[in-house]
């Protein structure tokens, strides 16, 4: 086998793995596309929030399709976690980086990352034997909207600790030792020059936080009790959309089928608007 | 106290305090603390409820009465067959396309481009997606159906971006003197790549494969449409076996009385996955922060 040959050989192969590895998420559309078209073209989009309820499994013509309010169910519970979520996990990355004393903050961190490493059938459990009874006995039936905040909570926590943590320690030395030489006290350095300063790190950590939670499905699925239904308050029991899968995938046909596949369409542009936008800030604070 | 209209420079024994901080430094701890009672409250409810049921024979044994009694061999079993062919097909994927953008990509090329982008999104793809996706491709479009290959397949297009990542970072800390030496030898590519640049980045290349492997085994929402739920002793990669996450929700969910040895199945995979943790630390330490040329 000549060199010349040989390098050609390699250079090929690498591009076709490239290529194969750059196209599965193509392949990931097309498939959720192909699928949902029956649905698409028979029971039309218009139908999914404007039927009275969803009973998907009489057909095209006798079933109902309203997915609204299990669109509300992971708007509510997303919102709710990520408003909880971001606050306490700029103030760990904060704890790790100006306040905990040195060692201490190394092994937060790692308690963090363990926090990350944790899988959400786990989450799950714990919610489902351990938060739901507590519920239960402050407000009925325990399995809520609440439950699925607190535990997707903590889920997300991790992801925005860890991303704000690591966009704090990109903040250049020079801006601390100005900040010191101006004499200014602690908070006012944090909140004058670091925050500032990693501003798009830190809306990067929320967004790929938000996709997490959006996407999240079995630990919601085990805590919030999966009743099709618009959430008047936070205990009452709910179902997210990846938990409606979850659920119906097992003994869906045709157009309910077909339907799921619309939903997960739908989770699938969510989270490519969400990455979007998060590659758009961070390549953004890259060139300011 | 000096006035401190006399002295322009206050002293230190006059420094006052700072409230506003303090405020923040109480609300920073308070944060932190809840943070650490959280893990501690999961972690050791896990404990107490898992590990009395945890014995030897759990984990040599086949479950019984739908798992709420027996063990849960056959689910290790079906565990790591999953595993095994997600890296499998996903290595060599990775090792290919992580050489591709760390050494033959300048800045601004079309496909490195493209394909990052890509890993990008398919890193956030929700798992749920994952097992629409697999259920249509791999089990119904490609005739596997409910089986361990379509599981781990599915599995291997999950952990493909973390394990990609990792591994061009790996390749991107081999200094360049190494490939400048490499090319003044006159080595050809396919050698510099086997011989020199492989060797140096291997740590990059493990830290991904545990990373990847953590992501897997903690996986349920995806296999649930491609590897099934059956939990018998698994004959071939085309049979269905369910996983220890699936078994831990399957027990949680649809057996009633089956939690005890949900917790327990939760104990042994949390340990495992603590394990995978330690051990990424471990080489990340000593491999990774080791400068080469102490090799």
């Amino acid at each position: 086998m000549s060199r010349q040959w040989s390098e050609h050989l390699l250079l090929w192969t690498l591009r076709g793995l490239a290529m194969v590895a750059g196209c599965i998420i193509l392949l990931i559309g097309a498939f959720l596309a192909v699928e949902s078209v029956p649905a698409l073209r028979e029971v039309g989009l218009g139908r999914f929030f404007s039927d009275t309820s969803w009973h998907p499994s009489g057909g095209v013509e006798a079933g109902s399709f309203n997915f609204a309010p299990m669109a509300a169910g992971t708007l509510a519970v997303t919102s709710g976690a990520v408003l909880l979520a971001t606050p306490l996990g700029i103030g760990s990355a904060l704890f790790c980086h100006f306040y905990a004393p040195r060692g201490l903050g190394v092994a937060f961190r790692r308690l963090v990352e363990l926090l990350a490493g944790i899988p959400s059938v786990v989450y799950g459990i714990w919610g489902l034997v351990v938060l739901i009874p507590l519920i239960r006995q402050w407000q009925p039936p325990g399995q809520s909207l609440l439950a699925g905040i607190l535990v997707l909570t903590i889920m997300i926590l991790p992801t925005v600790a860890l991303l704000t943590e690591s966009s704090l320690r990109a903040v250049p030395r020079s801006y601390l030792q100005g900040a010191a030489a101006l004499g200014l006290s602690r908070w006012a350095t944090v909140w004058g020059v670091v925050l500032p300063a990693a501003r798009s790190g830190i809306v990067t950590a929320v967004l790929l936080a938000t996709g997490r939670a959006i996407g999240e499905t079995m630990a919601v699925l085990m805590v919030m009790g999966n009743i099709v239904q618009v959430p008047t308050s936070v205990f009452d029991p709910v179902r997210a959309l990846t938990a409606n899968i979850a659920l119906e995938m097992g003994y869906a046909m045709d157009a309910h089928r077909s339907a799921l596949f619309v939903s997960g369409l739908m989770l699938l542009a969510m989270v490519v608007v969400l990455v979007a936008m998060s590659v758009w800030a961070s390549e953004r604070s890259r060139y300011a | 106290m000096p006035d401190p209209s006399v002295s322009p420079l206050p002293s230190l024994s006059e420094h006052r305090v700072d409230w506003p901080d303090r405020a923040v430094a109480s609300l920073v701890w308070l944060v932190a603390l809840l943070v650490t009672g959280s893990l501690l409250w999961i972690v050791g409810d896990l404990a107490r409820h898992g590990a009395p049921e945890l014995s030897w024979s759990f984990l040599t044994d086949s479950p019984r009465d739908a798992g709420r009694a027996g063990g849960i061999l056959p689910v290790v079993v079906s565990t790591l067959m999953i595993l095994g062919i997600c890296l499998a097909v996903s290595l060599p994927m990775d090792v290919g396309t992580a050489i591709f953008l760390a050494e033959f990509t300048r800045t601004g090329g079309l496909l490195a481009h493209f394909v990052r982008r890509s890993l990008d999104v398919l890193a956030g793809v929700p798992s749920i997606v994952f097992g629409l996706f697999g259920n249509a491709f791999f089990s119904i479009y490609l005739g596997m159906g409910f089986s361990i290959l379509s599981g781990g397949l599915t599995l291997a297009c999950m952990v493909l971006p973390i394990l990609i990542r990792s591994t061009e970072e790996g390749f991107r800390s081999v200094p360049d003197e190494y490939r400048k030496a490499a090319a003044a030898l006159g080595l050809s590519q396919p050698a510099t790549l086997w011989q020199i640049l492989l060797p140096v980045a291997t740590p990059g290349l493990v830290v991904g494969l545990i990373l990847g492997v953590g992501r897997a085994l903690a996986e349920t929402a995806a296999l649930l449409f491609t590897s099934g739920y059956v939990a018998r002793m698994p004959s071939s990669v085309l049979d269905s076996g369910r996983t220890l996450s699936i078994h831990i929700y399957d027990l949680a969910m649809n057996v009633p009385g089956g939690e005890s040895n949900a917790y327990t199945t939760a104990l042994v995979l949390i340990t495992l996955l603590l394990m995978i943790n330690v051990l990424t630390f471990w080489i990340a330490d000593r491999w990774l922060h080791r400068g080469i040329t102490h090799r």
